[in-house]
């Protein structure tokens, strides 16, 4: 397996330019509004879920990866008619988690990056779930077939999608 | 204690945002939500994307339109000439249908029935949805500055889709698909008349509520909006019965395939202007072909009235001078055949009356002129029906047109009086536009 445990002095952590923090997110949403009225297949797709993945893991800053997430979610949110929030929460909730799971692993290769966001992508579902269902009171059905399905989907997009944002990466 | 937030920061400020969602959420869910002002960060937010979105539905419309209309030319002549017979068969389906139509307008007009009738609608263009699986909307082109409203239908050719949420400013605007769960559409079935609520399900299927479980539902049958919901107006096409099940609490489970394409939304149509009114109805019924006929070929030139009154023209005689012509279109509501056949009497291709005088003796055409319909007595000779009149029959079955009334013979039954009488029209509940004229010659 290709995750290996690394101590905190030897993970090397990155930063990003302010246009490239502020675009790659915008245009993650964007793509998520607009594909698919063309590709219906496409809206299994969480392009801004595996853009907070990316941005924590390589921040390695748990405040910084929830507060992303947080706004990221916060702004899928406002494109949807429901509560301004669901989104929010879940995604400050994997931006958190993600951070702090970059802080101790090696996620720089394919096969961690595909754990890992198939990992988060489950977790975002469940958050996303129960404050659906908890507090907003929407009614959703659970099925593990298609959750599954769509984490992998989204763990294969990952692996590439990594790889061409990696390039927007600067070292500190 | 100092110490221990220090310690736990990330935590402590993990829980404070999520602390602040959380209670943003339930204030926004404990408010009602219809009338509450759009929240500035759905603002920012969809100005922030639509714009981009714009530009590339633009482009793309042009490159596509400019291939299509400019490069990409084959086999526009055979459709070309598939689509003239389709018109042909569709007029002939047209004509069938008018009858229907007109039937239909008379019997709902007997019961004071109002219909709802699209007036206007806006073309829009979806440039973009919301990019969840729960959140079934999509974005278009048009907003406040085209007069689009909050709770307008949105339809396409094919049918309904959904209704206009928000309007974010003049040219963006939100719609919440009928395939959301929060959505509900008044439907009611085509056949059998049976009427429910059609809902979203999480999974982004349509299902008609509300129908109870003892009924005979099939699938295939047409699902139609009911007018219910005061959004949608009556008839418009909503879907087709898919799948029917029993479901829970008495109530079947409908499933509905959608008429419209809801995945592939281009263009839509904002219905921004639904006018409710009473049918009209053609009170002359079909028209006959004959008729048509007579309208459009040339007509001999009607002589002047005064040509008449000449001396020696009309000796022994009374002319009757025409009131003034007036045009009416014949076929429309309220109107009837402009072609009554009276002997001695003709009409103008535009419908004014005219009086042709015979060698020795004045024949008598009266009529309103407004084209409004002239059946004939026998017993009074001509007379004038009311413009609205309901006892009107279509062209079909009226009655052969008696022999025109001679004015000399109204002199010997008045007992040779110096003046004429002129037959009286009928009182009319309307206004008469034309009076007839006094005799310009007295016979001497």
């Amino acid at each position: 397996m290709p995750i290996t445990y690394t101590s905190q002095e030897q993970v090397e952590v990155y930063r990003f330019s302010i246009p490239a923090a502020i675009l790659i997110p915008l245009i993650a949403v964007f793509l998520q509004a607009f594909v698919p009225l063309k590709l219906a297949f496409f809206s299994i797709f969480d392009l801004p879920l595996l853009v907070v993945i990316f941005f924590a893991v390589a921040r390695r800053s748990q405040v910084t990866g929830l507060l992303t997430g947080a706004a990221i979610g916060l702004l899928q949110d406002s494109l949807t008619h429901q509560p301004i929030g669901v989104y929010g929460i879940a995604k400050t909730v994997v931006g958190y988690g993600a951070s702090s799971l970059g802080v101790k692993l090696d996620v720089e290769n394919a096969g961690s990056r595909f754990l890992v966001t198939l990992f988060f992508y489950i977790v975002h579902e469940i958050v996303y779930f129960l404050v659906a269902r908890g507090l907003v009171g929407l009614t959703l059905q659970w099925s593990w077939l298609h959750e599954l399905g769509s984490a992998l989907a989204n763990a294969l997009l990952a692996v590439a999608l990594f790889a061409l944002l990696d390039r927007f990466k600067q070292r500190t | 204690m100092e110490n221990l937030i220090t310690r736990y920061r990330n935590v402590t400020i993990l829980v404070a945002v999520l602390f602040a969602q959380v209670l943003g959420l339930a204030v926004q869910v404990k408010r009602s939500t219809e009338n509450e002002p759009t929240r500035l960060i759905r603002i920012w937010a969809v100005n922030a994307v639509t714009p981009f979105e714009k530009v590339i539905v633009w482009c793309q419309h042009g490159t596509a339109s400019l291939w299509h209309n400019y490069f990409y030319l084959r086999g526009v002549r055979q459709e070309n000439r598939d689509l003239k017979a389709e018109i042909q068969r569709l007029r002939i389906e047209q004509v069938r249908l008018s009858e229907d139509a007109e039937q239909a307008h008379r019997l709902q007009a007997l019961l004071a029935f109002r219909e709802q009738f699209i007036s206007k609608t806006v073309a829009a263009q979806v440039i973009g949805s919301s990019g969840s699986e729960q959140s079934r909307s999509i974005y278009i082109d048009k907003g406040a500055g085209d007069g689009i409203k909050a709770d307008m239908a949105v339809i396409t050719s094919d049918g309904v889709v959904g209704k206009v949420l928000r309007v974010y400013n003049s040219n963006t605007a939100q719609v919440l698909l009928i395939d959301d769960q929060t959505s509900g559409v008044g439907a009611i079935l085509e056949k059998s008349r049976l009427q429910g609520v059609l809902r979203g399900t999480p999974a982004g299927e349509v299902v008609l509520e509300k129908v109870m479980s003892d009924e005979a539902v099939q699938p295939g049958e047409a699902v139609l909006t009911s007018g219910g919901d005061r959004i949608f107006p009556k008839g418009l096409p909503v879907g087709t019965v898919s799948k029917v099940s029993p479901g829970s609490d008495f109530f079947l489970n409908i499933r509905v395939k959608p008429a419209a394409n809801l995945s592939k939304l281009e263009e839509v149509l904002v219905v921004t202007s639904v006018e409710e009114k009473e049918p009209a109805v053609n009170e002359a019924g079909p028209m006959r072909a004959a008729d048509i006929l007579a309208q459009r070929l040339p007509s001999v030139p009607e002589k002047p009235a005064t040509d008449a009154s000449k001396p020696g023209a009309t000796a022994g005689a009374a002319t009757i001078v025409q009131p003034p012509p007036k045009t009416a279109k014949p076929g429309t509501a309220g109107t009837t055949n402009p072609k009554p056949s009276m002997a001695g009497a003709t009409q103008s291709p535009a419908g004014g009356p005219t009086a042709k005088p015979k060698a020795n003796d004045a024949t008598v055409a009266a009529r309103p002129a407004n084209a409004a319909p002239v059946t004939t007595k026998p017993a009074n000779g001509t007379t004038l029906k009311p413009e609205n009149g309901a006892a009107i029959k279509p062209a079909t079955e009226q009655k052969p047109a008696p022999p025109p009334v001679k004015v000399s013979d109204q002199m010997k039954a008045a007992g040779n009086k110096a003046e004429p009488t002129l037959p009286k029209p009928k009182p009319q509940p309307a206004e008469p536009q034309s009076e007839p004229a006094p005799p310009e010659d007295k016979p001497h």
